[in-house]
């Protein structure tokens, strides 16, 4: 194994909107890439977390798929991260979390407008949905917190390389934002 | 001889009758705060602008100035509990900033975003809350009062009216809205009310008027409260 830093992300019940922004240090990418290794991410493809250095979380948990995979990360992440709104305080999932779940699943699969052949979905493949969108320090112990939606690209780009050279992370007035 | 109190070392001076944070605001000492507001009548209750005299923890909007006052306000241990009243503020309500027309321009996001506040630490209560868009120029979203009675007290002392009330305790506690429906387009409410002007968050909102200015360029984006607070207080006011 190399010696770069290993880093794994991923999206819970978010929108990829943090990967997005995220990928918006755009060539500054060509500098992290000369320190970091990504593993499992949705940018390399690998399925399952090996020993990494920092673990980034966007999005908050909303099924049973959601639990596991964060505990996997924590298991594996020296440091994880929760990266954005959602996975800080559930942000628009969870604005489902006042409507029981039974009602939401009957709007949109059997009430709901244009609906054809009406019938909640139910395959073993699917995982279950949680009672209500859960801000992942609920579920793991959380390391730091990158706020945004998304947090910007400078966010990712000041917090990684404070934390690759040593540094305790520290973002500046400008950078922190909850919208 | 003018009479002085001290505020972490500096000497400020004060008038009889002045409460501490009256004192601390003439001279350009911020003391954060949520529920006092210049020119209303000090109600005491979000603690934020809680500081240490002589020892003793006192709410700055409440206490009156007094001569021997060695009072503590930016230290690290006044800052840390600030920040997490404030933390348990935002888990007690249902603040989604994303979602919110007020964004930017929010004072709790201010005092939030002042006190360096990451995450929300407490497990959320994901309260169920009631939004009551049925007034023609004005919505009511419960889910993101705080409680600071601002708008009870502006109703009553400004616009001389009666809107407004706080109602229950702990965690049953809600505005109420005097009308025979409860509704707010049955109160006499006006959009021009100090009433409706005065909420710090986004749980009192004018119709139509959301995104007139854009995100990003909202009070709180570029400036830091303290400063917004010592310059002009609001600028609703
Ligand atoms: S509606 Fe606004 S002004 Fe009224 S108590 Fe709630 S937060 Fe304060
Ligand atoms: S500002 Fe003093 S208690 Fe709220």
């Amino acid at each position: 194994m190399s010696d770069k830093i290993r880093v794994a992300t991923t999206s819970l019940a978010g929108c990829f909107g943090c990967h997005m922004s995220f990928l918006d240090i755009d060539e500054r990418l060509l500098k992290l890439a000369e320190l970091v290794e990504f593993d499992r991410s949705p940018i390399t493809d690998i399925e399952h977390c090996s020993d990494c250095d920092i673990g980034l979380i966007e999005g908050g948990v909303c099924n049973a798929e959601n639990v596991h995979v964060l505990r996997e990360f924590r298991k594996n992440c020296k440091i994880l991260v929760a990266v954005g709104a959602c996975s800080i305080n559930g942000g628009l999932p969870a604005m489902r979390n006042h409507i029981p779940l039974e009602e939401c699943l009957n709007e949109a699969y059997i009430k709901g407008i244009g609906v054809e052949n009406p019938q909640i979905p139910n395959d073993p493949e699917l995982p279950l949905l949680l009672d209500k969108v859960y801000p992942i320090h609920e579920i793991v112990k959380v390391d730091y917190y990158l706020p945004g939606c998304p947090p910007s690209a400078d966010v990712f780009w000041t917090f990684l390389t404070d934390l690759i050279e040593g540094r305790e992370p520290s973002l500046p007035y400008e950078l922190v934002h909850y919208d | 001889m003018s009479e002085t109190i001290t505020i972490d070392g500096k000497e400020i001076p004060f008038k009889a009758g002045q409460t501490i944070i009256e004192a601390a605001t003439a001279a350009g000492v911020y003391i954060p705060h949520l529920c006092h507001k210049p020119g209303y009548k000090p109600h005491g209750s979000c603690k934020l602008c809680t500081v240490n005299v002589n020892g003793r923890r006192c709410s700055a909007c409440t206490f009156p100035a007094a001569t021997g006052q060695a009072i503590l306000n930016k230290t690290q241990e006044l800052e840390d509990n600030r920040r997490k009243i404030t933390q348990m503020l935002f888990v007690e309500g249902n603040h989604f900033c994303p979602s919110c027309e007020k964004t930017g321009n929010c004072q709790l996001q201010g005092v939030a975003y002042y006190l360096a506040m990451k995450d929300n630490h407490f497990p959320h209560f994901f309260a169920n809350r009631e939004l009551d868009a049925s007034h023609p120029d004005l919505l009511i979203d419960h889910n993101r009062c705080i409680f600071c009675n601002l708008c009870v007290r502006a109703s009553q002392e400004k616009d001389g009216k009666n809107v407004f009330a706080i109602s229950g305790r702990g965690i049953n506690k809600r505005l109420i809205i005097n009308s025979k429906t409860g509704l707010l387009k049955d109160s006499d409410i006006e959009v021009n009310d100090c009433a409706v002007q005065v909420c710090p968050t986004g749980a009192i909102l004018e119709k139509r008027k959301g995104y007139s200015t854009p995100i990003g360029q909202r009070i709180y984006d570029t400036q830091q409260i303290d400063q917004v607070s010592l310059t002009q207080e609001t600028v609703y006011e």
